[in-house]
């Protein structure tokens, strides 16, 4: 019998749908013309370009700050806010699982309004800080899911056996704790990381002047700047993203071999 | 002298639960004590409350004379062996069992020099640098045996450890379990629902029901002198008579009486006076059973029945003589007997007899504990009949 072609031809064409657009932007960054309509020859000068202009190595330095920053904070809440949802089980848990579940789903636009309405409220001054704490607040339920997930396959009682054998809760949470659930860390840091980076909605809300991150940048050079040097930006960005994603799959697969 | 370790009055509850309920026991040193009983009968909680991770509401424990009550897991010189092992899997066995000693911040020598000694007692030298993911269900709990020993603790609690492995691992490790409380002598108290488990390994076993003790003894008393109906039934079989006692024969024995018997005799060490009730229960391999009327004297019982049913098992026959309203188990090595060529069939009449040493009074009794019983096979259906 012969099997049909059609899943293939669909599978292929949707690929093509996704990837010819990314394949045009980063063949047009080493592109030597102004402007994509042909091919003028392989040239690095928009990156040059890209490394003389201030204002966006400005943005990448505010993106790179808030997206260590809002990682290390929301690994931290995230990792202890899996504990806690694992450990204890309660109605007040099921309610913070809720809580923690539901900025997964909730719309960005939403998240960035009601932050900036939050903010404005409290009186904070908008800016490098403000979008911190509204990127911490998406990226502690990434992590905290990641970590969660792992937590439930780990068998709680090494945590008594380590009692049992003398530790006290220092050393249980280092030398038991902390090298278990790192691969679960490690994979939702990155994913915090990336989400961070790429983060548009939210931050564009949020931030003041002189907090300009890089995909709010993007945004307003696609009005005013050149396209060319925007391919090159964008080429950087995905294969940084290209990286962190690709890293994450590995500690999470890795770690499943293993046990 | 206080014994070795003392469980004093010791109670928890969760909840409205109330999960052990005012118990003492008191375990003498090097001893293999085991705690038995069904699910849900606060054995594993009493453990827990040994090993630390349960405080208890009230009641006392004491270690070597010490109040141990309120000190934490890692302030007691006692350690687990968890049902599931709990093996640090992202250490090696060898970094599993010298995680304690590195707790302790020993010198790297000493603490090689210890693990190595361990790792030859539980036979797992070649694993020594596998993960516990790459070893086997039986070398795992090999791993978690030494992870406890290394710490030398004056008790080693054992919570149900062989539950997890298949029969033929199961008896393996009882044996090696055996040999390592022999070989390092250390007092082990051991949480298991398996009778046999216990039976077979243990010094004493404390009988457990609904938080409290029913009995402790060694496995013989358990056995041979149940004090509650729980006890009799819980561990093997039994056959349990509803009677009333009549006045002494002797010393020792009282007449007794059970509807629909003639009178019977029975050992009363509990001096349950004439005309108290009295619960009886009698093993099903002490009974005789053949077609001749056997000449018994003095102290033995005999009464007639009727064959209901048989089962031959091979190793033994399984016989249901039924006496008025009491259907009685019976058990025999033998289904032929050496007066009676014919083997006993269904609905035979015949003689079944028992000395009177071998019916026990009970001091307790519940009509649930029936159901722990293995029932007569009326469930085999009509076709049964021959």
């Amino acid at each position: 019998m012969k099997r049909s072609r059609l899943p293939f031809v669909v599978t292929i064409g949707v690929l093509i749908f996704f990837y010819l657009p990314i394949m045009v932007l980063v063949v047009n960054s080493f592109n030597a013309s102004t402007y994509g309509g042909h091919w003028g020859g392989f040239s690095l000068r928009w990156y040059l370009k890209l490394m003389g202009q201030r204002d966006i190595l400005l943005a990448l330095e505010n993106t790179i700050i808030i997206a260590i920053s809002a990682t290390l904070a929301s690994c931290i809440l995230g990792t202890t806010a899996a504990f806690a949802l694992h450990y204890y089980k309660s109605a007040l848990q099921r309610c913070h699982f809720i809580l923690i579940y539901t900025p997964l789903v909730v719309p960005e636009i939403l998240m960035g309004m009601s932050l900036l309405l939050a903010f404005v409220a409290v009186g904070v001054r908008l800016g490098l800080f403000t979008i911190f704490l509204a990127h911490v607040t998406f990226c502690v339920s990434y992590v905290a899911m990641v970590v969660l997930a792992r937590l439930q396959d780990f068998d709680m009682a090494v945590i008594e056996a380590a009692q049992d054998l003398g530790a006290n809760w220092w050393v249980t949470t280092w030398r038991v704790l902390a090298p278990m659930l790192a691969p679960g860390i490690a994979s939702g840091a990155l994913l915090a990381l990336t989400l961070s980076v790429d983060d548009f909605v939210i931050s564009f809300f949020v931030a003041g002047p002189g907090s300009t991150t890089l995909p709010i940048r993007i945004y307003s050079m696609i009005k005013f700047g050149s396209p060319a040097v925007l391919n090159a930006l964008s080429t950087i960005l995905l294969a940084v993203t290209f990286i962190l994603v690709w890293a994450s799959q590995r500690l999470t697969t890795n770690k499943e071999k293993a046990t | 002298m206080a014994e070795f370790l003392e469980i004093e009055n010791v109670s928890k509850s969760f909840g409205s639960l109330c999960a052990v309920d005012k118990i003492s026991l008191s375990i003498h040193r090097g001893e293999f004590f085991s705690l038995l009983g069904p699910s849900g009968c606060g054995k594993t909680t009493l453990l827990r409350m040994l090993a630390g991770f349960e405080r208890p509401d009230s009641g006392r424990i004491l270690l070597a004379g010490q109040d141990i009550t309120s000190h934490p897991p890692n302030k007691r010189k006692v350690n687990t062996i968890f049902q599931s092992y709990a093996l640090f899997p992202h250490l090696t066995v060898r970094q599993n069992i010298a995680f304690g000693l590195q707790v302790q911040k020993l010198p790297k020598a000493e603490i090689d020099a210890q693990v190595d000694k361990m790792l030859a007692l539980v036979q797992l030298e070649a694993e020594a640098d596998k993960k516990p993911a790459l070893i086997s269900g039986g070398q795992k709990q090999r791993v978690a045996v030494a992870r406890a020993l290394i710490m030398k603790p004056q008790v080693l609690l054992l919570d149900e450890p062989l539950a997890a492995l298949d029969l033929k691992l199961r008896q393996k490790m009882l044996l090696e379990l055996d040999i390592i409380h022999d070989e390092v002598g250390i007092t082990f108290v051991y949480v298991t629902h398996d009778q046999g488990e216990a039976m077979s390994l243990s010094d004493r076993i404390a009988v457990m029901n609904r938080g409290k003790t029913e009995q402790v003894g060694t496995p013989t008393e358990i056995y041979e002198a149940p004090r509650s109906s729980f006890v009799a039934a819980f561990i093997g079989d039994t056959n349990f008579f509803e009677g009333e006692a009549r006045e002494l024969v002797d010393k020792e024995y009282s007449r007794l009486k059970i509807e629909g018997f003639p009178d019977l005799v029975c050992f009363n060490d509990k001096n349950i006076s004439a005309g108290n009730p009295v619960y009886l229960s009698i093993r099903p391999e002490k009974f005789g059973i053949g077609r001749a009327k056997p000449s018994l004297g003095g102290k033995h019982n005999i009464v007639p029945g009727r064959v209901e049913d048989v089962i031959y098992l091979g190793g033994m026959t399984k016989y249901w003589v039924r006496v008025d309203e009491y259907k009685i188990a019976i058990n025999q090595q033998h289904n032929r007997f050496y007066l009676d060529e014919e083997p006993i069939r269904w609905n035979d009449d015949v003689w079944i007899w028992w000395h009177a040493d071998d019916g026990f009074m009970l001091e307790r009794y519940s009509e649930a504990d029936e159901n722990l019983m293995s029932l007569p096979p009326e469930s085999l259906g009509e076709g049964a009949e021959p």
